[in-house]
């Protein structure tokens, strides 16, 4: 059993990273967004501080969206799914682990990425690094919740536009509190862990009831 | 294993595809199904492995302890469940540790089916009747007792039918089970042959093959 889960988040990091797999580009998203918003804002270092956690998040989840429609689409487009269907291990298990694989290559990259794009909107030490430990928390919540609407829309041709209907509402929780502990940690009247805890809560929270519905979603026959 | 289906009926979007279809397997049965276009061939395959709810109808499946259907059968229909990407091996790798019950390794399985220089070979490269020989060599790579194939010969030239012919012969001599749908003889010798006509007999337009 452990071996078709890791034999699964094995294929899905390795197909990522073939030609048109979908690796970088979540990654390079989030760069296009993080690099555009000085331009837009203008030079104003303090106005860029202060919104730059904030700015880091929502990239984050727009970031998360890329791809996300592709991820049991795929599979069901060429067959595999049918293939995965027919294992002898759970479905929520299959999911657990193409939803590991794709926070693998899209939620894990964005976190370790932060530092380096909050230069770009002029963050300091303190605020890099708690920013950088929100998206870390926060980012699982954010595929396992995109996985329930992946699911669901994986029979659906050009299904990106529900799907992002879908998901994006529930992903406002796990945004606000991402947003508000990353902005605690420079300074606030709430201490950073109160907010880093129920961003923790949450991702806990999803990867129960995500996996567990967007099995449910998968096995509905036709 | 056995299996045996009873009465299973099939309906698509409203429309009725068949209905009271019976038939029963025992070790080394092969069954022929047969019918015209749209007469539903795929849609019974699709009932077995799951991907569609009968309409009405049971399927019971006997000697195979606690496993369900959908995990004692490989099927190899038109959608082949490969990654264009990977290479040949890695696919059948993939397959096999998904699957368990492993075989014969990725690398014989595939030498089996005359395709041995494919292994290190993305799929993308392959023609449509190298392809399926890939995925006809899943069925090596792991056992399984049923074998569930829809149109198996498509694109595969002579050479390649006659091989599955033998790989069908010595599944079934080990006691497996062969389900087939298609239109021309596959070399399954003394197989049963299952005729779906089509319920609604006034149906003038095609239902789509297509797995909707």
């Amino acid at each position: 059993m452990i071996r078709a889960f890791l034999a699964l988040i094995a294929r899905d990091l390795r197909l990522s990273g073939r030609v048109g797999g979908s690796g970088a580009l979540s990654l390079v998203f989030f760069l296009m967004i993080v690099a555009l918003v000085p331009f837009a804002l203008g030079p104003d270092l303090n106005l860029l501080s202060r919104i730059g956690p904030a700015i880091l998040w929502l990239a984050a989840v727009l970031a998360t969206l890329i791809g996300l429609d592709r991820l049991f689409q795929a599979d069901e487009e060429d067959g595999s799914l049918d293939l995965m269907t027919a294992a002898p291990v759970p479905l929520e298990l299959v999911v657990l682990g193409k939803v590991t694989a794709h926070w693998l290559t899209t939620g894990l990259p964005l976190a370790l990425a932060a530092p380096l794009f909050g230069l770009l909107v002029a963050l300091d030490g303190t605020a890099m690094s708690a920013t950088a430990l929100t998206l870390l928390a926060g980012t699982p919540a954010l595929s396992f919740i995109g996985a329930v609407g992946a699911a669901l829309t994986a029979s659906i041709r050009r299904g990106g536009l529900i799907l992002a209907v879908l998901v994006l509402p529930l992903m406002i929780p796990t945004l606000i509190f991402g947003v508000s502990a990353a902005q605690a940690a420079s300074g606030g009247t709430v201490p950073f862990l109160v907010p880093l805890a129920v961003l923790a809560a949450l991702t806990l929270i999803a990867a129960v009831v995500g996996t567990l519905a967007a099995a449910a979603a998968l096995r509905w026959p036709e | 294993m056995r299996l045996s289906v009873d009465n299973l009926a099939c309906r698509r979007s409203g429309r009725r595809i068949f209905a009271n279809l019976s038939f029963a397997l025992g070790p080394g049965d092969a069954l022929a199904v047969t019918g015209r276009n749209g007469a539903g061939k795929s849609s019974l395959l699709a009932i077995l492995t799951g991907r569609l709810r009968p309409d009405a109808g049971r399927i019971t499946i006997t000697d195979v302890g606690e496993a369900s259907l959908p995990e004692c059968l490989h099927a190899v229909g038109h959608r082949d469940g490969l990654k264009s990407s990977l290479t040949a091996g890695e696919n059948l790798l993939f397959a096999q540790r998904l699957l368990g019950a492993p075989r014969l390794s990725p690398g014989d399985a595939l030498e089996r089916l005359g395709l041995g220089h494919a292994h290190d070979l993305p799929v993308a490269y392959l023609s449509a009747g190298q392809r399926r020989r890939v995925a006809l060599a899943r069925l090596l790579v792991c056992a399984r007792p049923l074998w569930l194939l829809d149109e198996p010969t498509a694109a595969l030239d002579t050479a390649s039918q006659a091989v599955l012919a033998g790989l069908m012969a010595a599944h079934r001599a080990e006691g497996g089970l062969v389900i087939a749908a298609t239109h021309q003889t596959l070399g399954l010798t003394d197989a049963a042959e299952l005729r779906i006509e089509t319920a609604a007999a006034d149906a003038v337009l095609d239902v789509s093959e297509e797995w909707a």
